[in-house]
């Protein structure tokens, strides 16, 4: 039996995809703005940081809303408070970015400090990890929401593999600091892009399967 | 604690023609709310009046199966049915009041049970209305005719009728359902009183008055026991395709 109910999930979840759709294109731009040195495109993704805000708040309402009217239960309201939770970890997303692309602007001010390699790869796997996430939400697949779950250590480790060697850098000459420095936090940003990532990968799969995986509590054995 | 054990329970009606439960397995716990829940026809109401007999009234009911209370089969031959439904009482959808005062429906039991002194009846009366909330409201009115109370009250007098004969289970069918939203979160609110004393077993229609009111709740469909368990996961994360169909409103 279809229900007016399910129209209104439907527009729900087209808001979301809207909201991660920018979210991802935001990743990308930052980090083309980082490596292209591109004033105008970091000062882009800097103004359409507000579409993603404004859709937060859009889809918090409409989870509200949906709530208070319909009582969802069971995977109806899985879903609703998995929504409710993914556009968190979008709208962080987004700042991140954000956050990359003023990094950029400083940067690019200054002499090339050395080529970007780790930084470019680290940005590509954690834009994946944020897409395949949100396909894994589409598609209900949870084995897919896994397996993005499982990258985020490949990530961690080019974050740690760039800091070791903007230290080595900074120790051999003061005047690389500042350079450095913004190279690590460009780093940290595309960590926590892959860690919101993960987030939305284990919301994924307490919406399919009714069961929690966030911090391996099916690993350690926890209540579930 | 089990109270209630149903265990390969079959019904058929009209001698064998319908066969309305179908192997029914169902431990119900002591001092808990179990609801069950399911369309129209999955025999929901059947298996409540299973509980204490009240099919043998129908002709034509066949049973197989046991249905154990305490240490009890209540289908053993030797069966004593005035005691066990003492013992498991039932409320129904319409109050169903005796055309008496509101004083002798609830000392009718106790009376037909043994109890004739004045002052042990109104000490029975008198524990009775307090339990459903409604001495203080009544007791300078217990000579009234109970047809002219609330429906909502009278509702609960018939509670209080049941909890007279000291009963050890009770049995809801459909309670709440000619009563309006305010009348149905008070009857609600007794219900959550009585668990501490009683055990429940209530049949709605009401998906939410089911997730508020029940400790556990049993999903039935065409006289079959699809899924049991804790309500909250019930209502969160139910195992079977068919209980998240119903309960969402997909179909039925």
């Amino acid at each position: 039996m279809e229900r007016h109910f399910d129209e209104e999930l439907k527009e729900l979840k087209e808001r979301l995809l809207r909201m991660a759709s920018l979210a991802e294109e935001s990743i990308v731009k930052a980090v083309k703005a980082l490596v292209d040195r591109d004033k105008e495109l970091a000062e882009d993704v800097i103004g359409s940081d507000d579409a993603i805000n404004f859709l937060e708040i859009e889809v918090d309402e409409l989870c509200l809303k949906l709530l208070a009217i319909r009582q969802p239960i069971a995977t109806d309201l899985r879903f609703i408070t998995s929504a409710l939770k993914i556009i968190t970890d979008l709208e962080r997303i987004g700042d991140l970015s954000v956050n990359i692309a003023e990094r950029a602007l400083d940067l690019m001010e200054q002499p090339l400090l050395k080529p970007l390699i780790d930084i470019p790869r680290m940005a590509q796997l954690a834009q994946k990890m944020v897409k395949d996430s949100l396909d894994a939400f589409v598609n209900r697949d949870p084995e897919l929401a896994r397996e993005v779950c499982r990258r985020d250590d490949e990530v961690d480790q080019l974050n740690h593999q760039i800091f070791r060697e903007l230290l080595t850098y900074m120790i051999q000459d003061p005047k690389a600091i500042t350079r450095s420095v913004d190279l690590i936090l460009v780093g940290r940003h595309l960590e926590r892009i892959a860690d919101h990532a993960t987030n939305i990968g284990e919301d994924v799969v307490y919406l399919v399967k009714g069961k929690t995986i966030k911090h391996h509590i099916d690993e350690k054995g926890g209540k579930n | 604690m089990n109270k209630i054990d149903i265990r390969n329970f079959n019904l058929y009606y009209d001698y064998g023609d319908f066969h309305a439960l179908k192997n029914v397995n169902l431990l119900i716990e002591e001092h808990q709310v179990t609801a069950l829940i399911g369309p129209s026809g999955c025999g929901k109401s059947t298996l409540l009046r299973s509980l204490n007999r009240m099919n043998d009234l129908i002709d034509g009911v066949k049973v197989k199966g046991e249905v154990t209370i305490d240490t009890q089969n209540i289908y053993e031959n030797h069966t004593d049915l005035i005691r066990l439904r003492k013992k498991v009482g039932m409320v129904f959808q319409r109050p169903n009041p005796f055309p008496l005062s509101i004083f002798d429906n609830i000392a009718y039991g106790p009376r037909l049970h043994g109890i004739k002194k004045k002052n042990r009846l109104q000490a029975v009366v008198e524990h009775a209305l307090t339990r459903v909330h409604l001495w203080e409201d009544l007791k300078d009115r217990l000579k009234r005719y109970a047809l002219n109370l609330s429906l909502e009250q009278q509702q609960r007098l018939c509670i209080a009728r049941l909890l007279a004969v000291t009963p050890d289970v009770v049995l809801m069918d459909e309670p709440c359902s000619t009563l309006d939203p305010v009348s149905t979160a008070k009857v609600e609110e007794l219900i959550y009183e009585l668990k501490k004393h009683y055990t429940i077993v209530i049949v709605t229609h009401n998906m939410q008055q089911a997730a508020r009111v029940s400790d556990r709740t049993g999903f039935m469909l065409l006289g079959e026991l699809i899924e049991y368990g804790e309500t909250a996961d019930i209502f969160t994360k139910p195992s079977d395709r068919r209980t998240e169909d119903y309960i969402t409103g997909r179909f039925g």
